[in-house]
């Protein structure tokens, strides 16, 4: 596969469990700068998808570039420093840290055991917290313990954490689930916001939403693209009509 | 105090802590009890650095070794090994067929000094030895379980395993060592004799010293960004792992960490005690040692101290008087940590200090410190989890 300059480009890729395709021959790229949002019914390989370019999970067969470099190889941690960064559907926090520290513990410095040892706690890295607490936020919180924090606020926490590795490429795993219409506002602002230098993949069911921040969207249907382009466009579209309703 | 200083002990709660803690094991003990009893605190405490090093990689880290035995015992033989090598001078062990090897490799007709004993003929070599050795088998261990992200019951149940495995070596080796009675009859360190009072008196507090660097070095630790990450692996690996960091080496370095201080202990007990056995390396020490760490609150440095000697003297009471109820008791203690006070003494000290009039200044802080109910019942879970409770109430189920 020659290079792109798309910062995501994936091909050819399937991923077979005990036969079973999760994902099917999936080809996709994404654009730098470009808000993606995956949708599709129950079982149609979104979060699998994800899987995949965080090295969750490993391919069969394909190939998953990150601005010209090879993923399906590399191991989830070498994955994150390369600039991928991966929220999970449930909020995945440090509940017995404060926000604060939630934050602080993100901060891509001191990645090593040394390094973490004699991580020191800059004014740069205070700053960063600050910035990022903000944009969350989050500020008038940063003391409080993790665990303490409303549903919603745990996953702007969690978006906060992968903000504060500042990645370039962004995964959100249905981040405003279970969200009051209020939050799921905010944090459409947040997600348009923060995709202005960088790339972001969400996956979403509610539509409302996803007509919010989707620049393009793509559908997956068992594993394989149904349809892709603007919104309108594929809510118009006979096949992706068909999948949602016709079952 | 400068700043780092401060952080280091904890700021000023942390400071009163160790104060409190330093009094009573430098002052209060020494002037209060007689040699022989003093000498047996001395021996309590070698069992307070591996509860240390178990409030680093349990209480911390959320990794629960059954073996850390292994390390004690490790540190232990390797003393023992130099201080029997020097008592067995070629005058001294004339009357053996072989004069200058352990009269035990006599007895079973070992006719030379085996190749592994003989760096313990250096006193410098075996402190090396014991503070490399067994943190180099702990990352032999570490890298071999937590690279295949082995974890939670599988690794506690493969530590004991090893932990079990050597004792039985040690005991079907007797010519090499000593078998089921162990090192027996050490004397002497570079010619001074450890058995006398004034050398137990030394030896006491550079037990105490050592245990004090040992939990200074533990907060430097768990102050660190390190520190936290252990905290933050222990609620969400898989969390940590997708921020960038490489779990598995954080996981064996507190592991090998952990091992040293057992080690550390390990020797120190072989110095005051004056011999050592495969019975401080097996399952049975090394889930005691467990329990020392459980009772005084699991991620408390000081609260490990106050359990081990806490559960020491109540072992030490009981087996005087009703020698067959002591394990019955000990096993209904642990029973009881588990479920009611998940946090030990020290929990149990963060909860109810703040009514003691004498500490209302410091009430308000403490009362801050002191866990949420959701995080309490959080650690209950997650203690449960650790010794699979869970498990075998889904196997009921």
């Amino acid at each position: 596969m020659s290079n792109t300059d798309f910062v995501l480009a994936i091909e050819d890729l399937t991923v077979s469990f005990d036969g079973f395709k999760a994902v099917d021959n999936l080809t996709m790229y994404i654009d730098k700068n470009e808000l993606r949002v995956v949708i599709g019914p129950n079982g149609a390989g979104k979060t699998t998808v994800l899987d995949l370019i965080c090295g969750k999970t490993k391919s069969t067969n394909g190939s998953i570039k990150f601005m010209n470099h090879e993923l399906t190889k590399l191991s989830e941690h070498e994955i994150v420093r390369e600039g991928v960064g991966r929220k999970f559907q449930t909020p995945s926090i440090y509940e017995n840290l404060s926000v604060y520290q939630n934050l602080e513990v993100s901060y891509p410095k001191g990645r090593s055991v040394w390094g973490s040892l004699f991580f020191k706690r800059t004014a740069e890295v205070k700053e960063q917290v600050l910035k990022i607490a903000e944009e969350i936020m989050l500020t008038n919180f940063l003391d409080m313990e993790a665990a303490l924090l409303s549903h919603g606020q745990k996953q702007w926490l969690e978006i906060g954490m992968l903000l504060m590795q500042d990645p370039q490429l962004l995964m959100l795993d249905e981040p405003v689930a279970g969200m009051s219409a209020k939050e799921r506002d905010q944090t459409a602002e947040l997600l348009n916001k923060i995709s202005n230098n960088r790339s972001v993949l969400v996956i979403e069911h509610d539509m409302e939403f996803v007509k919010k921040i989707a620049h393009k969207v793509t559908v997956l249907h068992q594993g394989k693209i149904l349809a892709e382009g603007p919104m309108d466009q594929v809510q118009e579209d006979e096949k992706v009509i068909e999948v949602y309703l016709g079952h | 105090m400068n700043t780092s200083l401060s952080k280091l002990v904890g700021g000023k709660e942390g400071l009163v802590g160790l104060a409190v803690l330093a009094a009573i094991i430098f002052v209060v003990l020494p002037l209060g009890v007689d040699i022989f009893r003093l000498n047996l605190v001395g021996k309590y405490l070698t069992y307070a650095f591996v509860a240390v090093s178990l409030v680093l990689l349990w209480g911390n880290g959320g990794i629960l070794s059954l073996g850390q035995g292994i390390f004690f015992g490790l540190g232990g033989y390797g003393m023992a090994m130099f201080m029997k090598l020097e008592a067995s001078d070629p005058i001294t062990t004339k009357i053996q067929t072989t004069p200058g090897i352990p009269d035990f490799m006599d007895w079973n007709q070992i006719t030379s000094l085996p190749w592994f004993w003989e760096p313990f003929k250096s006193l410098p070599l075996t402190i090396l030895i014991i503070l490399t050795i067994p943190a180099l088998f702990a990352y032999l261990i570490g890298f071999a379980m937590f690279k295949r992200r082995v974890g939670g019951v599988y690794f506690a149940i493969i530590t004991q395993a090893i932990a079990l495995i050597l004792s039985i070596l040690i005991v079907g080796q007797q010519g090499f060592t000593g078998g089921v009675n162990g090192i027996t009859d050490l004397k002497t360190v570079w010619g001074w004799d450890t058995r006398n009072d004034s050398a137990k008196y030394i030896l006491y507090y550079l037990n105490g010293f050592l245990l004090f660097g040992a939990i200074l070095l533990s907060k430097y630790v768990l102050n660190s960004k390190f520190g936290m990450l252990l905290l933050a692996m222990r609620d969400k690996e898989e969390r940590v792992r997708f921020s960038g960091y490489d779990v598995s080496n954080f996981k064996i370095f507190i592991f090998c960490l952990a091992a040293m201080i057992s080690a550390v202990g390990g020797a120190m007990f072989t110095l005051q005690v004056g011999f050592m056995s495969p019975s401080f390396v097996g399952i049975v020490p090394s889930i005691e040692m467990v329990i020392f760490c459980a009772v005084g609150g699991r991620a408390s440095l000081i609260g490990a101290v106050y359990g081990t000697l806490f559960v020491n003297f109540g072992k030490t009471f009981f087996s005087e008087s009703y020698p067959e109820l002591w394990l019955f008791i000990m096993g209904g203690l642990f029973i009881a940590v588990v479920m009611f006070f998940p946090d030990g003494l020290a929990g149990i000290w963060a909860k109810y200090s703040h009514k003691l009039n004498f500490f209302k200044k410091k009430s308000s802080v403490i009362v801050a410190e002191m866990p949420s109910d959701i995080t309490k019942k959080d650690a209950d879970k997650k203690m449960a989890n650790d010794i699979g409770v869970t498990n075998i109430e889904g196997a009921k189920a």
